[in-house]
């Protein structure tokens, strides 16, 4: 992979009528502690051409909302000093691989004046009190907790000085400087951090103001630093929740149905089933029938044992192609009227779209551990809204809600999946009823099956133009229905009152928060309609964008053809802001824009805005028949990506080797929901069981170069990086394609209507046995 | 019960289990051995590439009672041990390239690359992209461009 970064714009941080406040806690060592919440709104201009109005996205995004919903609530969050030199800092987040404990460790070593390599960052047990605020999603992290976290080191570093003037005796705080975690004097004398940790405590908790560093002098933040817990990822000491001993926790699985969520009616054979080998446990619970044993291997060969009457599920017949009819039935009509494509006259440049159900599952499988006794519980497991997987599992398991504890373990990938907590809540159900402790882990087959999925949906536009004007433009998304209910629900509940976009349901807001508007398009409306809540759905890495940009990009470019206009050229036009057009130049420039292809291969381009950032993807393809038609045992192969380049402006960037890193999984997602991987519903359950069903980015499908550039930005905020690379990549593999093939594909991915690639695995038993050949077949 | 006796990480082991139970399992769920890592069971998402006898093979796929005496199995977290260094050469580039997102796959991605590089070194020749896309390994989180810098690394201190 090529590295290119620039130097990166050092305007002074602005931070204007912002009071940063924050408090020395009594305890025995320094402890500062600040609220949690921070206001960025930043509207932006509009250029020239037909102008459009900002949409609600514009002023008001997803980001802020996520941001605004903690100020009035937020409790504390506290960074410890401790007598050894370290900073301790209890996350509340959950990292599932984006690289945020690696980038708050910088902020604080940046603000506090010590190696990053002595701040201590973990991940905070569910703490109810935070209420909005310890939801990991929407690529908020970074924007949300940036200034608190800095406040809090930067108090911190002022009392060190303190105390240190205090030892020194007859020396003013304003003599002293810090230098990775040593007081200086003006005699050249040290005091460390360490020796200071005590001496800076303070007895009675006292409210303190904060100076933050100017921008100018950062010497972390902004550099690039691998990720604090690299080694352990490489040594195998990285211990995810599985990999955890918590006394008793034996495996648990669990059998379920052959149909989308039915129901356990009767079990026949419990009895032989317990007989098994290593077999503890065979209990009923609301999603299946739980199988504890002494290994996983007993519990697989358990639940094929098992014999289960099921009751019916809950889209028992149903196909992708029923969905997709009722997709289309419930598209609300475009505003314009439909006009014909007459040169010179007013005409309309319609498109349609069709997109696949798709899986976030990640490579660990749902899991958790549970502990339930009858006046308490323990829970550990990845969770990104654990307060409320706490508030459920007391819900279900009949415990006052202070009564259940829930650690948030070190994630195995996300992608959206862990927003939910569908295996904590059966792992505390199983426990219950088990009376044991146990450690439950979702076989792959179910995790693709079962677990939740990427809704499928509908995208129709309608572009009307005169001569070289868009006089308006329309998009419409209708997608089976995305459930939010992990939390942020009732943040939209909480802030609704101050949306600009009024009452309009869950996924409408998150839709109209996140669709910015990204061109000069005349009037434009942006809408989104949902029906149908039979599945078990999520947000999966970048929720509605990456489909939703496809949809624009691919339309862009026919707008673009109808007028014969070169579509980096056209978009260079038409785009709202000068920092979307800088990272489209950059593309342009760097991919070397309108280089000569040969047949069956082309270049695309496409662009995203959102989380406060800038995006634009330029990709190379090959369709060459010798190409497509590779042929590699149970793959997906077909077209390749051969190249990508990728500008992004985020503005302020933390860490940019771990900003690269997001961006290259997001181009490799992208690549995936356009050309490879997709869901098959047939008759009330989906195909998929297995990694070489669900055809996710394999090596054999990765571009040769990928090049990412990150664009100098005018922001001094940072923006959001976790999901931000996948649109704008998605949408130029798509126009790439286009462009090779000579015709706009109209449903993605572009290969969910040819015959499946593999044998479908059986449905009874629901799981398939592990091979016996293993050493044969390496 | 049936007795298993073996070699993991240089050190010899003894497990009772039934003949049937798979290698990872006897690994993660008896030994506490978890550098291993369960990503589907049917050795596809080589999550779990382990060394047996030095060569790369999937203890998912494996009973343990087809593990001899003689046998070696090495995890990663014996792979620096086999080298005799603090890390090995493809470890190193992984931190080198700071390869790891998440993580999860990252043990399987290794071991499998170790394999990869001295099969090509065997056949007397350095690393293609065409070996580079015969890696079944998968990563969720995309880490894929990453993985193949560190390889091509990894290989010339190995």
């Amino acid at each position: 992979m090529n590295h290119q970064i620039f130097e990166q714009s050092r305007a002074p941080i602005e931070l204007g009528r912002r009071r940063l406040l924050g408090y020395l806690v009594a305890a025995p060592t320094l402890a500062v502690a600040v609220r949690l919440g921070v206001d960025t709104v930043a509207p932006e201009s509009a250029a020239a051409v037909v102008p459009t109005p900002d949409g609600p996205a514009e002023i008001y995004d997803l980001n802020d909302m996520l941001t605004s919903a903690a100020m009035p609530t937020a409790g504390l969050i506290t960074l410890t000093m401790k007598t050894d030199g370290t900073a301790h800092f209890a996350l509340p987040r959950s990292e599932n691989g984006q690289g945020i404990v690696t980038s708050t460790a910088m902020i604080i070593a940046e603000e506090l004046d010590l190696p990053v390599d002595k701040v201590v960052v973990t991940l905070a047990d569910a703490r109810p009190e935070l209420l909005f605020n310890q939801l990991t999603g929407g690529s908020n992290t970074t924007i949300s907790t940036y200034i608190p976290i800095r406040t809090a080191a930067a108090i911190a570093r002022g009392r060190l000085l303190e105390a240190a003037a205090l030892q020194l005796e007859n020396v003013p705080v304003t003599a002293l400087r810090t230098l990775k975690g040593m007081v200086l004097a003006p005699d050249e004398s040290l005091l460390s951090y360490a020796s200071l940790a005590k001496a800076a405590a303070v007895t009675k908790s006292t409210q303190v103001e904060a100076q933050l560093k100017d921008a100018a002098d950062f010497k972390v933040v902004g550099k690039p630093y691998s990720r604090t817990d690299a080694r352990d990822a490489v040594t195998g000491k990285k211990k995810f929740a599985m990999d955890l001993k918590v006394k008793g926790a034996k495996p648990t699985m669990i059998c379920r149905p052959p149909t989308l969520n039915g129901k356990v009616k009767a079990v026949r054979n419990r009895g032989a089933v317990l007989k098994m080998p290593g077999v503890t446990h065979v209990v009923t619970i609301s999603t299946g029938v739980a199988v504890r044993a002494k290994t996983f291997g007993q519990c697989i060969d358990a639940i094929r044992k098992l014999e289960v009457d099921w009751l019916g599920g809950t889209a028992e017949g149903v196909s992708d192609a029923d969905v997709l009819a009722e997709l289309k039935a419930a598209e609300i009509p475009l505003a314009v009227p439909s006009l014909p494509n007459v040169p010179g006259t007013v005409q309309s440049v319609d498109s349609e779209f069709t997109f696949w159900f798709a899986s976030n599952s990640a490579l660990e499988t749902n899991c958790a551990i549970a502990d339930v006794r009858s006046d308490r519980a323990e829970i550990w497991g990845g969770l990104k809204s654990p307060i409320t997987a706490q508030q459920k599992i007391a819900e279900k398991i009949g415990l006052p809600v202070d009564k259940v504890k829930v650690h948030v373990t070190l994630g195995g990938g996300s992608f959206g999946r862990k927003l939910f907590f569908d295996a904590a809540l059966e792992a505390a159900e199983a426990s219950k009823a088990m009376g044991k402790p146990v450690k439950l882990m979702w076989h792959r087959a179910d995790d693709s099956r079962q677990g939740r999925v990427h809704p499928m949906s509908t995208a129709r536009s309608r572009a009307t133009i005169v001569g070289n004007e868009v006089l308006a433009y329309e998009q419409r998304h209708t997608s089976v229905f995305t459930d939010f209910s992990h939390g942020l629900g009732e943040i939209i509940t909480a802030t609704a009152a101050d949306l600009p976009v009024g009452d309009i349901g869950f996924s409408q807001t998150v839709y109209s928060l996140s669709q910015g508007l990204h061109y000069n398009f005349g009037a434009t409306t942006q809408l989104l309609n949902e029906i149908d809540s039979r599945f078990n759905t999520s947000s999966m890495r970048n929720i509605y964008s990456p489909n939703a940009a496809i949809a624009r990009e691919l339309s862009v470019d026919k707008i673009a053809a109808t007028m014969g206009k070169d579509p980096y050229q056209f978009r260079r036009e038409f785009v709202r802001t000068d920092r979307s057009r800088a990272v489209l130049d950059a593309v342009a420039k760097a991919g070397s824009w309108g280089r000569a292809m040969g047949n069956y291969q082309a270049q695309g381009i496409g662009i995203h805005n959102e989380y406060h950032g800038f995006s634009a993807a330029l990709v190379e393809i090959d369709c060459r028949p010798t190409t497509v038609n590779r042929d590699i045992r149970e793959a997906v192969t077909g077209p390749r990506v051969t190249k990508v380049v990728f500008a992004v402006d985020v503005g302020l960037v933390i860490n940019p080797r771990g900003l690269e890193a997001q961006i290259m999984g997001g181009i490799m997602d992208g690549i995936a929901l356009t050309l490879t991987s997709s869901m098959h519903l047939r008759d009330g359950y989906f195909l998929e069981a297995s990694w070489d069903n669900y055809a996710y980015t394999r090596q054999w499908n990765v571009p040769f170069e990928v090049q990412i550039i990150l664009v100098p930005s005018a922001s001094e905020d940072p923006g959001g990086a976790g999901e931000f690379g996948v649109a704008s990549a998605a949408s130029a593999v798509a126009t790439a394609y286009a462009r090779a093939v000579g015709k706009q594909p109209t449903e993605f991915p572009i290969n969910h209507g040819e015959p499946l690639h593999y044998k479908v695995k059986p449905q009874v038993p629901p799981i398939p046995q592990s091979p016996r050949n293993g050493l044969r077949a390496n | 019960m049936p007795k298993h006796t073996f070699k993991v990480n240089g050190r010899r082991v003894t497990v009772k289990v039934d003949d049937d139970v798979r290698l990872l399992w006897v690994l993660r769920d008896l030994l506490g051995i978890t550098g291993p890592k369960y990503g589907c069971g049917i050795n596809v998402c080589k999550a779990c590439t382990s060394h047996l006898n030095g060569k790369a093979f999937n203890p998912c796929s494996v009973p343990v009672g087809k593990i001899g005496p003689d046998d070696e199995i090495t995890t990663i977290e014996g792979l620096a041990d086999t080298v005799g260094k603090d890390l090995h050469p493809m470890q190193e580039a992984w931190l080198e390239n700071d390869v790891a997102q998440c993580g999860y796959c990252q043990p399987g991605q290794i071991m499998a690359a170790v394999d990869l590089v001295k099969k090509a070194e065997k056949k007397g020749r350095a690393i293609t992209d065409g070996d580079l896309d015969s890696i079944r390994n998968i990563c969720r989180c995309g880490t894929y461009p990453r993985l193949r810098d560190a390889i091509r690394d990894g290989a010339k201190g190995m």
